[in-house]
């Protein structure tokens, strides 16, 4: 199932390793991506840290890590092809992977009905 | 994430009803615009098209831009002497105002006393009257600033037309299926015309280094007008994403980034605008705002100067960022003003400006991004090459 957080990013949990991605509501009002920059693996990240970043033809977007762990994987694809990432970014656009510090803090996080009351 | 696109889209709705509007304002929601808030009037950022495509499509086809947000004035002799109006607007304006031929139109500025510019615009001259064409956000200040400084016997008014651009390598032979009089029309030209039966003025120019035209028509006129333009298959209509793009490909200045109250015309690399006449040694040099400085800066060559960043790799390096000589260097020697990625060119383009011995073509610097040095390489402007239809 997927979670959501306010800052438009969604994460599919896997065991203790969730996939984080940008909200489809997130990459139609970025417009075309240009370019992507992921973290590193191995990158140690604190809830709020900047992971990533997004960028459109107009603006740079941080993409902020919504949870506390450390990064297992990135999608290569994605920084090769960014304009993918806007055309699937809940499926074969996701961002990188990253090892939760602490899995039960995914409970705070929204589910899709409420992201969508948010977001819209 | 940080989304200053998804803010602009919320903020948009709580803010309409403070917002103005463009006569072609129910046009852009029937074509689906996103709409934000731009200058003080909800405008187009894009259509579904798309940013990247409706950019693509002016350089290979046709766009259609709304542009009524900017300010026309009129500016007329009390006397009927145009010439007596072209020399009050020269007090204010570096350029040549009283040379300047019936039916032609030429790209100048306001200056303040440091040499600064107030706003960049456009002068056309319409036989009766000059027309003068700001920018949106400055058209309050600068007719203020107009009138302040204008003599009695000129007269100021505003021009309650709508005004379109229509750019792109197609624009000419669309345009020429709803009117029979642009023929020979050159770059920079300007001509009254009737469009559909509705009394327009057209002028061969633009803010996107492609061949196009700029048309200023009556308000209640505009939409359907524009609406006969969007009904030919090569003409796409272009938000302000798109035209901010194509004008950084283009090398063209936006005031309030890359040009404002801070910078001269000579740092800024448009010296071409200021005609020898109004340079040391012509015949009606200097008596603008700020000519010592500028002319100074002709004489001795400013100390920084604008130029084209080419970053190396793929990184966009946006306005505000900071230009190092070295990679070491504490200290900045200069600062991006624009900024992004160049569709055309598939790569990231900026502009900046640097001390004048890092200014050179090809000469390397850097830019802070993200607490890291990438390098940039200073190129010749434009990014790419320009369309106009100069004969």
């Amino acid at each position: 199932m997927l979670k959501f957080t306010d800052e438009h990013e969604w994460l599919k949990l896997d065991g203790d390793v969730a996939t984080v991605g940008i909200t489809r509501h997130a990459a139609e009002q970025l417009g075309d991506l240009v370019f992507i920059e992921l973290p590193k693996v191995g990158a140690k990240l604190k809830k709020g840290d900047a992971a990533a970043v997004v960028e459109s033809v107009k603006a740079a977007s941080d993409v902020y890590a919504p949870l506390s762990g450390e990064v297992t994987e990135v999608n290569d694809a994605a920084v090769a092809d960014p304009a993918g990432v806007g055309s699937d970014p809940q499926g074969g656009g996701w961002l990188y992977r990253i090892r939760l510090d602490d899995v039960s803090a995914l409970e705070g996080l929204m589910d899709e009905a409420a992201y969508t009351e948010f977001a819209v | 994430m940080n989304t200053d696109t998804v803010e602009i889209a919320r903020s948009a709705s709580p803010s309409a009803e403070a917002m103005r509007r463009t006569p072609l304002y129910g046009l852009h929601l029937r074509h689906g615009a996103r709409m934000v808030p731009f200058a003080g009037y909800e405008m187009p950022v894009q259509y579904p098209a798309g940013l990247l495509k409706e950019h693509i499509h002016t350089r290979a086809q046709a766009g259609l831009f709304d542009v009524s947000h900017m300010g026309q004035l009129s500016v007329r002799a009390r006397s009927g002497d145009l010439a007596e109006a072209a020399r009050a607007l020269e007090t204010l304006i570096p350029i040549d105002i009283l040379g300047l031929a019936l039916g032609r139109q030429r790209y100048g500025f306001l200056t303040n006393e440091a040499g600064g510019i107030i706003d960049d615009l456009m002068v056309a001259n319409l036989g009766d009257h000059l027309l003068v064409v700001v920018n949106a956000a400055n058209k309050a200040q600068d007719e203020a600033h107009l009138r302040a400084h204008l003599p009695e016997g000129i007269a100021l008014a505003s021009v309650p037309n709508a005004l379109i651009a229509l750019q792109g390598p197609q624009a000419y032979v669309t345009l020429e299926r709803l009117t029979a009089d642009i023929d020979g029309i050159r770059f920079m030209d300007v001509r009254a015309t009737r469009i559909l039966g509705a009394s327009c003025l057209v002028v061969r120019s633009g803010y996107t280094g492609e061949d196009g035209f700029e048309i200023s028509l009556p308000a209640d006129r505009a939409e359907e007008i524009a609406e006969a333009l969007l009904a030919d298959a090569d003409v796409l209509p272009v938000g302000l994403g798109a035209r901010d793009s194509l004008r950084l490909e283009a090398g063209l200045c936006l005031h309030g980034s890359d040009i404002d109250a801070g910078t001269t015309p000579v740092e800024a690399g448009l010296l071409w605008a200021i005609q020898p006449v109004r340079r040391p040694g012509g015949a009606r040099a200097g008596g603008f705002p700020g000519a010592h400085r500028i002319l100074s800066e002709i004489e001795h060559g400013p100390s920084r100067r604008r130029v084209g960043l080419r970053p190396e790799g793929r990184a966009p390096v946006r306005a505000g960022a900071s230009l190092f000589a070295s990679e070491e260097d504490p200290e900045p020697a200069g600062a991006v003003t624009s900024g992004g990625f160049g569709p055309s060119l598939g790569a990231p383009i900026a502009m900046g400006y640097l001390p004048t011995p890092l200014a050179e073509p090809g000469t390397r610097v850097f830019a802070e991004l993200r607490g890291q040095r990438l390098p940039l390489t200073v190129t010749a402007m434009p990014f790419v090459p320009a369309g106009f239809k100069r004969s």
